[in-house]
């Protein structure tokens, strides 16, 4: 360990990097995909349709994935944003439709006889109910994106992967496992933190749920 | 068109990209095969015992945060460069979901099942093959299905590590800015992973089903 405790800023900074487009990608599937997802649960025919397409397009591999999107938007963050993007949503879009369709049918009945409106019910009764699923559907997207995002630096977006591929470059093995190491620690609190709120919401939704 | 590009640089250079291709597949093959011989006697054998099993899910769970670029490229200080240090890291890539997958598809058969075939008279071995590996097969080919396209894509990132594959065209493409090259390396690696997510998924319903 010589590398490191002389590089702390770059490190620091490439961790930023990394949450940046994180937090980013991850930010944007969950609005793309709550107005998705909530309208695809009523519809269950659809919502089959989205789920298996969906399933079949999160199994393209990242680096073909962020390749494709280069003709396109070139090299960068907005490539590597899309592309993360898109894996978050395939994951948002299935666990907040199972969220919707968890709603029990009488309770829907109980809101519509209270004589709310289809967005007041929407508001106060269905979203805190389905709330649980739609944070387990982040904390899926959040760890499975911290990971993905690694090969994202090799177009240009920057983040921890960068210092693997410089580690791979100049044949510098600290470098290789500091980047993987902090990734992986990276993942592992996130999918703390957001269990934790998960667990949390569900105890107070009266849910022991699994 | 760049696609039509893409396709016409195949046709004209047919031996490059096929030795490519069978390359990448070869990977995929040799790494999932050894990775199966690994992880499923490993879980059979971890299944029956809690503390073996809540240490196998949680070493397989931790190994799985770690990218797999990081594996990949971690190979390279320990292994060298090449075909055989990217085979390695793979099979430490589809290990874990094979592993948790097994233990899971075992711990889930109901004991009442395994007591009515002690009671029957059977022994350790025929309980092993007649009773727990067929209930435990659809969990087993989830995990195969999740191990074949981390692998697929692991291996598109072997072409970093000098492991060759459809990556070394991606690579080229990025490198040269060629941007028919990217997409005769990242077409047909998204197509694979698509095929094996289509097939695994199809026999993972059927063997459920019959049930």
């Amino acid at each position: 360990m010589k590398w490191l405790p002389r590089h702390l800023d770059t490190v620091g900074e490439a961790l930023l990097q990394h949450l940046y487009l994180v937090i980013v990608s991850v930010g944007i599937a969950l609005v793309i995909s709550l107005v998705v997802g909530i309208w695809s649960a009523r519809r269950p025919k659809t919502f089959t349709t989205v789920v298996i397409v969906t399933g079949v397009l999160f199994a393209i591999p990242s680096l073909a994935l962020f390749a494709l999107f280069i003709p396109v938007l070139g090299i960068g963050a907005a490539p590597a944003i899309t592309g993360l993007a898109l894996y978050s949503l395939m994951i948002l879009i299935r666990n907040i439709g199972l969220g919707f369709q968890s709603i029990p049918a009488d309770v829907m009945e109980a809101a519509h006889g209270m004589g709310y409106g289809a967005f007041r019910r929407l508001w106060e009764v269905e979203l805190p109910i389905a709330m649980p699923y739609i944070v387990g559907g982040v904390r899926i997207a959040t760890v499975t994106v911290i990971g993905i995002a690694t090969v994202a630096a090799y177009i240009n977006a920057g983040g921890l992967g960068a210092i693997i591929f410089q580690g791979i470059d100049q044949r510098f093995p600290e470098k290789i496992i500091v980047g993987g190491l902090l990734t992986a620690a990276l993942a592992l609190s996130a999918d703390y933190l957001l269990s934790m709120l998960e667990k949390r919401l569900r105890q107070r939704s009266g849910r022991s749920g699994k | 068109m760049i696609v039509i590009e893409a396709f016409q640089w195949i046709a004209e250079n047919q031996s490059a990209f096929f030795s490519a291709f069978d390359r990448h597949l070869l990977m995929c093959f040799i790494s999932l095969g050894i990775a199966l011989v690994i992880a499923l006697p490993l879980g059979f054998k971890v299944a029956r015992s809690p503390r073996a099993a809540f240490a196998a899910i949680n070493i397989a769970g931790g190994l799985r945060t770690i990218p797999s670029l990081a594996i990949l490229a971690a190979a390279m200080p320990i292994l060298g460069i090449g075909l055989w240090p990217s085979v390695i890291a793979l099979i430490v890539l589809a290990v874990p979901p094979l592993l948790l997958n097994t233990v899971i598809g075992i711990r889930e058969i109901d004991t009442s099942v395994l007591d009515a075939a002690t009671g029957m008279g059977m022994g350790k071995r025929d309980i092993l093959w007649q009773i727990e590996l067929p209930l435990a097969v659809p969990s087993i080919i989830a995990g195969i299905r999740t191990s074949a396209i981390q692998v697929i894509g692991g291996a598109a990132l072997a072409s970093f590590i000098g492991g060759g594959g459809l990556g070394d065209f991606i690579n080229a493409g990025i490198a040269l800015m060629n941007m028919p090259r990217l997409l005769v390396g990242a077409l047909p690696i998204a197509m694979l992973a698509i095929f094996a997510e289509i097939f695994f998924g199809w026999l993972e319903r059927r063997l459920t089903n019959r049930r």
